[in-house]
């Protein structure tokens, strides 16, 4: 019996482990960037939590980097494959199976064609982000201005990586890779 | 507090980061509008046949992204700018990227 297919598996990596790892670690990154106040922390403290903030903030850099990449490169060449001249059975073949089921047409011709591009937001955001957290460290608890820039940044990469997430969900719903 | 936050960094590496990446997304919105718009971008973009067109639309937003970094960066290393205005800036172009990658806004140019 084989529980997942080697496609089923690295779809599973690339919006679970990747994709959903960066989701995940949104709240911890943000909690950690909003409380970075030089009136809240202590020297000791605030070297401790800014050590925290550069782990989560490159962790979650490096999971964007690894979501788009495996999923332009690996699982979305599987969903876009033509079929073979003949094949009657498209369900192999999720976006042919998409685009030639009217009532399924939707996730493919909005829900793939925007997830794919604005998936790629997520890790130009977090780069940056994760660049003047590294570059600036606790100087930010004093840098309101700049503070309050990475958190916006920081919101959008997560609604960029959210939108891709749940559309990537909806659309393997109605068309799994196989 | 007080030790260790004293000392003074320009802003402008913060900056350019920050604007970088909202050149890198706006050249994939326009790049992804390009493409529907005109069939000779859309085969110059597919770089890599499996994955289609969206190798060239990414790529050449990354090279936008690392190109305008670079530069801003050399520009502006040693330097204070304006963070509020480049964060406006940067918002513009993240919201055009938006609106170009958004479905029925490109598939209106079909």
């Amino acid at each position: 019996m084989t529980l997942f297919t080697v496609r089923e598996a690295w779809t599973l990596v690339h919006g679970i482990l990747f994709g959903g790892g960066f989701l995940l670690a949104f709240t911890g990154g943000l909690a950690l960037l909003y409380n970075l106040k030089a009136d809240l922390l202590t020297t000791a403290g605030a070297r401790r939590h800014v050590r925290w903030l550069k782990l989560a903030t490159l962790v979650m850099a490096g999971l964007a980097w690894l979501a788009v990449l495996s999923g332009t490169y690996i699982s979305y060449p599987w969903y876009r494959a033509a079929p073979p001249e003949g094949v009657v059975d498209l369900t192999s073949y999720p976006r042919s199976y998409l685009k030639a089921n009217p009532s399924l047409a939707f996730w493919h011709t909005f829900g793939m064609e925007w997830k794919e591009h604005i998936a790629w937001f997520a890790p130009l955001l977090a780069t940056a982000v994760a660049f003047v957290v590294w570059r600036y460290g606790e100087h930010l608890a004093r840098d309101n201005r700049l503070r309050w820039a990475l958190i916006v940044l920081f919101v959008l990469a997560f609604a960029a990586a959210g939108i891709a997430g749940l559309l990537g969900a909806l659309v393997t719903k109605a068309a799994p890779v196989l | 507090m007080a030790e260790i936050t004293q000392e003074r960094i320009p802003n402008g590496p913060a900056a350019a980061a920050i604007l970088s990446a909202g050149v890198g997304s706006a050249t994939i919105g326009l790049m992804t509008t390009g493409a529907v718009i005109s069939t000779g971008l859309e085969s110059a973009l597919n770089w890599w046949s499996p994955a289609g067109p969206l190798t060239g639309k990414t790529g050449l937003g990354i090279i936008a992204w690392l190109v305008t970094w670079v530069v801003l960066h050399v520009l502006w290393k040693d330097k204070d700018v304006p963070l509020i205005r480049v964060l406006v800036l940067t918002l513009v172009l993240l919201a055009l990227g938006l609106l170009l990658t958004f479905p029925p806004v490109f598939e209106a140019f079909e």
